[in-house]
């Protein structure tokens, strides 16, 4: 066991921990955090999203002591300050962009990484940009509306329905 | 995962001397390795973690011109910022895994590691880049050794790869359908010293340059120069994604798409 | 933004989900998110082998490492029930299926990769791993049946050793018209064959399984967590068949259910492991599964190798539909499986059209394999998908339209009685066609051909029509089919003295967002505002018997209890009202939750009289109770028959053989539509799912019965960039004529309506680049598309 000491949604938190804890361990089990999931195994599915230090990575993939100092933010943290749905949040509700909610999380982490990247993608590269967050209800089309929605784009014709 | 210790050196030094510790065993972006740990495929009882190492991070041109990048860089960045020298790496790098992963895999680690289907082996190789660890100096003719084998001694860290630029080059993979790693993936770099062709995915041996190919391209570089040629498909891994001939196949026409798309 | 008008919160509204707000914001209530104080956590040692005989097996030196609780084998089951199948198949001959033992954990022998052969129940999941490795075992391998045309060969291994052979059964639909059949393809002027592979499926919602169980000491009452479409079910099927635990004693609930699409349906052995070690153990127990473990534990779907003879006369009318289907059942039958490849497939076999002679045989096998059980849609899928190729394929032999061929053979007249046993209530399939070629844009498509050529690809258009049987379904005719319970649905609506109301159903939402849709009804019925409105679900404990969702059935069957019990709210609210207003309950009136004596300005609101109920001062004692609370169950008397047309084109690159998807196009009939924004929904999700199964998925096994595609390395999942917008339309409405909704179902139509149409616009692709390519097995990779171009 080893101290791991950083700063998740704003709070300063240490732990001890086992090496092998990975960060997604030390969020859900240690800090109760639990709206971050794991979905699979293979680092592929992404429903583990979290910002380190501002970046998106897969928190399943990921020892908890590697974030030692470092600045966690989790999908806890995403709603505005009055606890109302932030814009990339209302988007998904509004555009129906989440059915079982699982996959949701790391979706939300995900858009608003790629949002804060690259503030009006395209279609296409809204697509590309989720290669790594597999979503198994939406077929993904709402998915796509909302992160456009999101960005204040117009929707192509096609995305009409 | 087995119980192991997590070490964060902070320094080249620190972490050498840790990976001496008995069944110690080196965490880049930790991208394959934690999922195979998660396997029980693998049992260190010391993980040195590299991340946090700022001597292994960085893009850089040297003074020879060449493109060096320390070894604990991630896809992330190379694909930020080695855009301006070196466009066909970066492109790479912007396509190795997803964005997350991006954010956390590291070239040393990718190298290291030399899985058959990654991306970073056929850049190397391709470029005739210089695998540089904490003892010497590697080129990647010599640093390839076959399928998750390479030329690394136990406890040898990958801190900088060199990489010459070329005048033009282009990396297409065709990914596969699951883990969407390259099925075949052909990096192309054209140089004054003529040109080389590298292909990864494809062979049971790993990464390996494709001679006719290059000596085709090196006395005229266009997609028809490659008309009639074809690699054997005898080497080649067959699996549920592709048979041997359709990664054979591949490997051609993966080529002719980098050969036009190089710039 | 989809249309959510302040002002009305009823059916028709795209409310938007209330659900969502704790989903997006990390507060969503998983199973995993359940921690039970004190629990243990269980890690079961699994099978590596397909096939083997367990010979010896010592948990001696495991037992004795750190964190360890207990260790369980098959041994401690022995006295414990077998994982019950709930639908007995009687076969052609009249004989019942065969039904093997399912234990708890294997014992004897091992019958796929992944059988569970030990369970270690420790302190931490990390020691139960470890001590696992402790376990000395072991097993005997035997040669696996894994083919199922030669598990059925003679002398192939034998799954069971108590069984004679590896054929459940041998099914014939219906046997009475195998005759006419027989001669009506004999005499026909064109007969098409096919010969085609429904590539097996893991469904893969993507939460993996969950169970924590706990066990009360005081009163010997067990509570089970679990991720389930059907808590009650799970409570019926655990409690009564395999741990002998009455139902006032074991109560089962299954929060936020993160995805579904029919492999949580079913009663799994880590159920009843955890629920049993609970006690064993006198403490909770948490297993949460793997992805990788899901590969090799969740039921698979789809796997059936079928013949499909068509034929029809000069003029092009079908005129007999002959069908040899295998079917895998895996190792074990799952809790549905048997009736997948016979009621749920066989009766669909007629689609849209109007075939008078339709035989159906069906063989259900044994193979090493993980159990294969109901995936979205069902055994519908693998009859759309046999028909709508085979169809596609007739038209090509024949040069004639594929499209004109079907409007030629539609079902125009309604109620229609298939030769395969069911009524078609309601539809119009010349209408939603029509609507397709609209929303597809289909009088374009040669233009957008020319565009692909170009570029140097090939394009293809695939189009097909499907029907499918949903809302299931009358209890007295699947109790006939062999189903061992009912298939009706409850709801009870409990209005509060201030108004606001909780509705009970045993329905429960795994995505459909039933906490918003179910609300409008009672709302639209009520005329109050939906916001009063909140759905329990999930709980045994909270809710009466309901036999949960699957099937499309859940607003068609539970939506209707919902109305039944909302009535006699209205009725006996209207009693209150009388009196309130001291006039004649016959005058009574309900409108925009103001009960108003007709023709008079007399009223009294919702809240008037729902106070009234539980404050009975003023109130007619003597007629009526006081309270405000019903209970419906409702039994539906037909399926439900969804409809639609759909339509794909694709481009493929002759070079890779990588087929992309450029456009999709999907009409459906639903009926009446609830809430039309999770309607496109859940269409949009059914498309991605049948694209999946069309391009990418395959579970494949290898000879020896070892899993080849164990996880998303190899198992293709559709990503983002995989899939384009979809053109859904649901415009095209014949209400359901048998329930008070009018509504039919929508939950599997786009995984059973997609998967042709991709098919049959690869084909129509590789045709058009001059490859004369009849048929091509799903998924259409990049390598099969390549060889197959290779002739």
């Amino acid at each position: 066991m080893a101290k791991v000491a950083m700063t998740v949604n704003g709070k300063s938190v240490s732990r001890e921990v086992e090496g092998r804890t990975l960060l997604v361990q030390f969020l859900r089990e240690d800090l109760r955090l639990t709206g971050t999931h794991v979905g699979c195994d293979t680092s592929q599915c992404g429903a583990c999203i979290v910002h380190v230090n501002g970046e998106a990575v897969k928190s399943c993939t990921m020892f908890a002591a590697e974030a030692e100092g470092a600045e966690v933010t989790t999908i806890e943290a995403m709603a505005n300050e009055d606890g109302s749905l932030n814009t990339v949040q209302q988007a998904f509700q509004d555009y129906h962009g989440l059915q079982c909610g699982f996959c949701t999380p790391g979706m939300v982490m995900s858009a608003t990484a790629l949002l804060k990247e690259n503030p009006k993608p395209s279609e296409q590269e809204i697509r590309d940009y989720l290669e790594g967050n597999i979503c198994r209800c939406t077929g993904y089309h709402n998915i796509i509306k909302a992160i456009m929605a999101a960005s204040g784009q117009e929707m192509p014709a096609m995305a009409a329905e | 995962m087995y119980a192991f210790e997590i070490e964060r050196p902070t320094t080249l030094a620190d972490a050498v001397a840790a990976l001496g510790r008995e069944e110690a065993q080196a965490l880049g972006g930790g991208q394959t390795l934690i999922p195979t740990l998660k396997q029980r495929l693998a049992m260190p009882s010391v993980l040195v973690s590299l991340s946090g190492i700022a001597e292994m991070r960085g893009v850089s041109v040297n003074d020879a011109g060449l493109l060096c990048i320390g070894g604990g860089t991630t896809h992330g960045t190379v694909a930020k910022e080695a855009a301006a020298h070196y466009p066909g790496l970066a492109d790479l790098a912007s396509h190795i895994g997803d964005p997350a992963v991006r954010n956390r895999g590291t070239i040393g680690g990718s190298l290291a590691n030399n899985d058959p289907s990654a991306c970073y082996p056929a850049a190397a190789l391709a470029s005739g880049a210089t695998i540089v660890t904490n003892t010497r100096e590697i080129t990647a003719d010599d640093y390839f050794q076959g399928m998750f084998t390479t030329a690394l001694e136990e406890g040898e860290i990958v801190t900088e790869v060199k990489f010459p630029i070329p005048e033009v080059s282009c990396y297409i993979k065709f990914e596969q359908p699951a883990s969407r790693f390259a099925l075949v993936g052909v990096f192309v770099a054209k140089s004054a010293d003529g040109v080389r062709v590298a292909v990864t995915g494809a062979s049971n041996n790993g990464v390996f340059r494709w001679s006719e190919a290059e000596a085709a391209l090196s006395s005229e570089f266009s997609v028809g120069a490659l008309d009639g040629l074809s690699v054997a498909s005898d080497d080649m891994i067959a699996d549920l994604h592709g048979s041997a001939a359709y990664r054979a196949h591949l490997v051609g026409v993966m080529t002719k798409r980098a050969v036009a798309g190089a710039k | 933004m989809p249309k959510d008008t302040a002002s009305h919160t009823g059916i028709g509204a795209s409310t938007k989900r209330r659900e969502d707000v704790r989903f997006l914001t990390g507060n969503g209530n998983y199973t995993d998110d359940i921690s039970v104080f004190g629990q243990a956590y269980v890690h079961f040692l699994r099978s590596d082998v397909a096939h083997g005989r367990i010979t010896s097996i010592d948990t001696s030196a495991a037992e004795g490492m750190p964190g360890v609780v207990k260790i369980f084998t098959g041994k401690d089951f022995e006295a414990v029930g077998s994982i019950p199948c709930g639908w007995q198949v009687t076969d052609r001959h009249g004989a019942v299926m065969k039904e093997p033992r399912h234990p708890v954990l294997a014992y004897g022998k091992v019958r796929h990769v992944g059988d569970p052969i030990a369970a270690i129940v420790a302190d931490s999941l990390a020691e139960a791993r470890d001590a696992a490795e402790a376990i000395v075992y072991d097993i005997e391998e035997l040669p696996a049946a894994v083919n199922m045309k030669d598990a059925l060969k003679d002398g192939a291994p034998l799954v069971h050793d108590d069984l004679s052979d590896n054929l459940c059964y041998d099914w014939g639909f219906v046997e009475e018209n195998k005759g006419a059949v027989n001669e009506a393809i004999k005499t026909a002027a064109h007969v098409t064959t096919l010969e085609l592979v429904n590539n097996r499926l893991v469904a893969n919602p993507m939460e993996p399984r969950v169970a924590v169980a706990e066990w009360n000491k005081s009163n010997d009452e067990y509570t089970l967590y679990t991720t389930s479409q059907n808590p009650h079910v799970i409570r019926l099927l655990m409690g009564a068949f395999v741990l002998g635990i009455p139902e006032h004693k074991l109560r089962v609930v299954a929060p936020d259910v993160g995805g579904g699409f029919g492999t949580k349906i079913f009663h799994y052995a880590e159920e009843a492991f955890c629920t049993f070690a609970a006690k064993a153990c006198k403490r909770p127990v948490k297993w949460t599964s793997t992805r990788s473990e899901a590969f090799m534990s969740d039921a698979h779907g789809r796997d059936h190798v079928t013949k499909i003879e068509l034929a029809l006369d000069k003029d092009n009318n079908f005129t007999a539909i002959r069908t040899e289907t295998l079917a895998n059942m895996g190792a074990y039958l799952s809790t549905f499986a048997p009736s997948v490849p016979t009621w749920l497939h066989g009766t669909l076999m007629a689609g849209n059209y109007k075939t008078p002679n339709i035989y159906v045989n069906v063989k259900a096998v044994f193979t090493n394999t993980v159990p294969v059980d109901a995936y979205r849609g069902a055994g519908r899928p693998e009859a759309t998908y046999q028909l709508e190729r085979v169809i596609d394929m007739a038209a090509r032999e024949l040069g004639v339209d594929p499209i004109a061929l079907r409007r030629q053979n539609f079902i125009t007249e309604f109620p229609y009685a298939t030769p395969v046993a069911v009524e078609y209530d309601t539809g119009d399939y010349p209408a939603t066609m029509d609507k397709l070629e609209e929303i597809a844009d289909l009088a374009g498509f040669a233009a957008r051909r020319k565009e692909s050529e170009a570029k140097g690809k090939l394009r293809g258009l695939g189009v097909n029509c499907y029907i499918e049987a949903c809302g299931i379904a009358p209890s007295n005719l699947v109790g006939q089919l062999g189903a061992r319970a009912g298939l009706y649905e409850s709801a009870t609506v409990r209005v509060n003295a201030t108004g606001s109301i909780s509705v009970m159903t045993g329905s429960h939402s795994h995505g459909q967002g039933h906490e918003t849709a179910f609300p409008q009804v009672v709302a639209e019925m009520l005329g109050i505002d939906a916001s009063m409105i909140d759905i329990v679900h999930g709980d045994t404990a909270r809710g009466p018997m309901g036999m949960g969702t699957y099937g499309s059935r859940s607003l068609a069957v539970g939506g209707s209890a919902m109305v039944r019990a909302t009535e006699k709210i209205i009725n006996k609210a209207k009693k209150i009202a009388a009196h309130l207003m001291e006039a004649s309950e016959g005058d009574i009136e309900l409108k925009d939750g103001q009960f108003t004596v007709a023709g008079t300005d007399k009223s009294v609101a919702w809240g008037d009289v729902t106070l009234a109920a539980y404050v009975p001062h003023n109130y007619p004692l003597d007629d009526i109770e006081p309270g405000l609370e019903e209970t419906a169950f409702y039994d539906p008397s037909n399926f439900t028959y969804p409809s639609g047309a759909y339509a794909c084109e694709v481009e493929l690159d002759p070079e890779t053989g990588k087929v992309t998807i450029e456009r999709f196009s999907a009409a459906d009939d639903f009926g009446n539509i609830i809430n039309p924004m999770i309607v496109s929904g859940q269409v949009h999700g059914g498309i991605a799912q049948g694209i999946g199964q069309a391009l990418l998925e395959n579970c494949a096994y290898d000879e020896n019965g070892q899993l080849l595609s164990a996880s998303y390395m190899d198992y293709a999942m559709p990503r983002a960039a995989d899939v384009p917008f979809y053109a859904v339309d649901h415009s095209c409405q014949t209400p359901c004529t048998h329930n008070p909704l009018g509504v039919k179902g929508c939950g599997e139509a786009g995984a059973i309506g997609s998967p042709p149409a991709v098919i049959n616009a690869v084909i129509d692709a590789l045709n058009s680049g001059g490859h004369k390519v009849a048929h091509m097995d799903m998924p259409a990779s990049p390598s099969r598309v390549w060889a197959a171009m290779q002739g």
